[in-house]
């Protein structure tokens, strides 16, 4: 979850920075045909939002690779309260073909597909999700379990701080929530996204609205989801909530939706990478590290 | 300046490929670590202290209608304890089986089946969790736990019920399981002697086997020989309370 601290009033402005910044030296000498350019720099992400990002990239991870741990002890997934065996809306199964080699096999709602080396069997081993994916690597579920239910306590706290936080430093309504001009924009930035146009000068100092929607989706509906499927499938909650369970159609409901929502955060994660190199790598991380994100602009 | 891109990229793979490989074996390393077992267990008292803080001790478990039970209710663990001794009370239909009750109890007793059979008996169609992630419903009659207690009249001293049970791993050790007090007058806490309207198979822990629902599968001990009232879990087997406890799974199973 990152932010921009639009601040205007704490930007502050360098004229000729030296090299190590990633626009070239520009001064008084530089000829009138180029135009020359300033960095500014913007004091984005605020200490709070930074730390809050970190531990929360540590926790997706970790929660993410022992989810799979977890998932690999059973690896099919159904609707309903019950995991009938033939009532599968999708499983990942080792098969032993003729010669006695073994395939991976991946149903998904009745359609077979060969996912060898990857789902079902992958280095000699009989498992859906591959060694490289989980945690533990080996087959471990108590483990993958301890790891699973520290994270989430890590996850979840770290997330109700991040709230209150947002609301009362008024990040949230500053520089998270989309106001009406930004709605407008939504035609205009999905044209922007789709050719790779990247907001520069003063509009960079702010989210676009479409990186506005998904960290609010992610906030309010994605993150919640995750955690309150995963409650879902404790017995014992069950027994306090039981309304949770018909939410989420069954314990087995629940199981199926908590694992389409941790793939939904996995195409969060690589989109929010993908976005993070493509618009200045070392800005975006030097701005979640230290706070100051700098922006080039030509001088008037 | 294009070979040092092109280095400069093959540099970031090559970190991130390494970095990669040595989280996961940081991972690993870490598992086996004694302070992060440490940490993970102060975990599960925290899940354990919320979980029983949101959860009235009268909560029951959801009952579902009959046309919800399983077809097949699979027979997790071991499907049969295997021994000369437990061959021979199954060939006989456990009529010289007892289960005993005693260690911190005023009046140790030994029950024959019939006995439990003629208490007054409680059924419950419940959804059982496994903690693989598997569920099946199934409809369990037995004795409630709270009433056997009322019978032996535990000490004040007892903080624990441990379930010792026939069946053996392939090494020989023996399973067993554990409650703490409070649950075991739980009214869905039973020692269930017929699933589905029928008197318990082997596979699915003839003569009785216990019910906790609220908790997940490995809780609910098959084959139980006898009830012990204890102060401390400490000493017996592992020590830490059950079979699957004593290998790393979590003695508060409520998640």
């Amino acid at each position: 979850m990152e932010t921009s601290g639009v601040h205007p009033d704490e930007s502050v402005r360098v004229e000729g920075l030296p090299s190590s910044a990633n626009s070239p030296p520009s001064g008084p000498t530089t000829s009138d045909s180029v135009p020359p350019e300033t960095l500014t720099w913007t004091y984005r992400h605020a200490l709070p939002v930074r730390v809050g990002h970190w531990i929360n990239a540590i926790s997706l991870i970790i929660l993410i690779m022992s989810g799979l741990q977890i998932f690999n002890a059973h690896p099919a997934l159904y609707w309903g309260n019950r995991s009938d065996h033939n009532e599968a809306l999708l499983s990942i199964r080792p098969v032993r073909i003729e010669g006695g080699n073994i395939k991976g096999i991946t149903t998904i709602l009745g359609h077979p597909f060969d996912t060898t080396g990857i789902l079902g069997y992958s280095d000699q081993t009989v498992r859906a999700f591959p060694a490289w994916a989980t945690i533990p690597g080996p087959r471990w579920l108590a483990m993958g379990r301890q790891w699973h239910l520290f994270f989430a306590w890590i996850f979840v706290l770290t997330g109700l701080l991040f709230v209150s936080y947002s609301v009362a430093s008024r990040h949230l309504s500053r520089d998270l929530l989309p106001s009406r001009w930004d709605m407008r924009g939504i035609g205009r930035a999905i044209q922007d996204h789709f050719f790779f146009r990247h907001a520069a000068g003063e509009a960079a100092r702010r989210y676009n609205v479409l990186q506005k929607l998904a960290y609010i989706a992610v906030l309010f509906g994605l993150a919640p989801l995750i955690v309150l499927t995963g409650l879902s499938m404790s017995p014992t909650i069950d027994a306090a909530f039981p309304s949770l369970l018909h939410l989420f159609g069954g314990r087995q409901g629940a199981r199926t939706i908590h694992f389409i929502a941790c793939f939904t955060f996995v195409g969060f994660i690589v989109i929010h990478v993908f976005q993070v190199i493509i618009t200045g790598c070392f800005n975006n991380l030097r701005s979640m590290i230290t706070g100051w994100f700098a922006i080039k602009e030509a001088r008037q | 300046m294009k070979p040092r891109a092109i280095s400069r990229r093959q540099m970031l793979k090559g970190a991130a490929g390494a970095a990669g490989l040595a989280v996961l074996s940081g991972c690993d390393n870490l598992s086996r670590s004694d302070w992060l077992r440490n940490l993970f267990g102060h975990t599960e008292m925290l899940t354990e202290r919320v979980q029983r803080l949101v959860t009235p001790s009268h909560a029951l478990a959801q009952e579902y209608p009959e046309s919800e039970i399983s077809a097949v209710f699979p027979a997790n663990g071991n499907s049969d304890p295997g021994t000369a001794d437990y061959a021979r009370m199954a060939e006989q239909h456990f009529a010289d089986w007892r289960l005993t009750i005693d260690g911190l109890v005023g009046k140790p007793t030994a029950f024959s089946l019939d006995a439990l059979r003629a208490m007054p008996s409680r059924t419950q169609i419940t959804r059982h969790d496994c903690v693989e992630g598997w569920s099946a419903i199934g409809k369990w009659t037995g004795v409630p736990v709270g009433d056997l207690m009322h019978r032996v009249e535990p000490l004040p001293e007892a903080s624990y019920a441990v379930f010792y049970c026939a069946d053996l791993d392939d090494q020989g050790t023996a399973y067993y399981e554990s409650m703490g007090r409070a649950d075991l007058y739980h009214p869905q806490t039973i020692l269930a002697y017929e699933l589905n309207g029928t008197s318990l198979d082997v596979a699915h822990g003839a003569p009785l086997r216990l019910r906790f629902e609220r908790q997940l599968g490995y809780k609910h001990a098959k084959y139980v020989m006898r009830i012990e009232l204890v102060r401390s879990l400490a000493g017996i087997g592992g020590g830490k309370g059950g079979y699957w406890e004593d290998q790393g799974y979590e003695w508060y199973a409520g998640i």
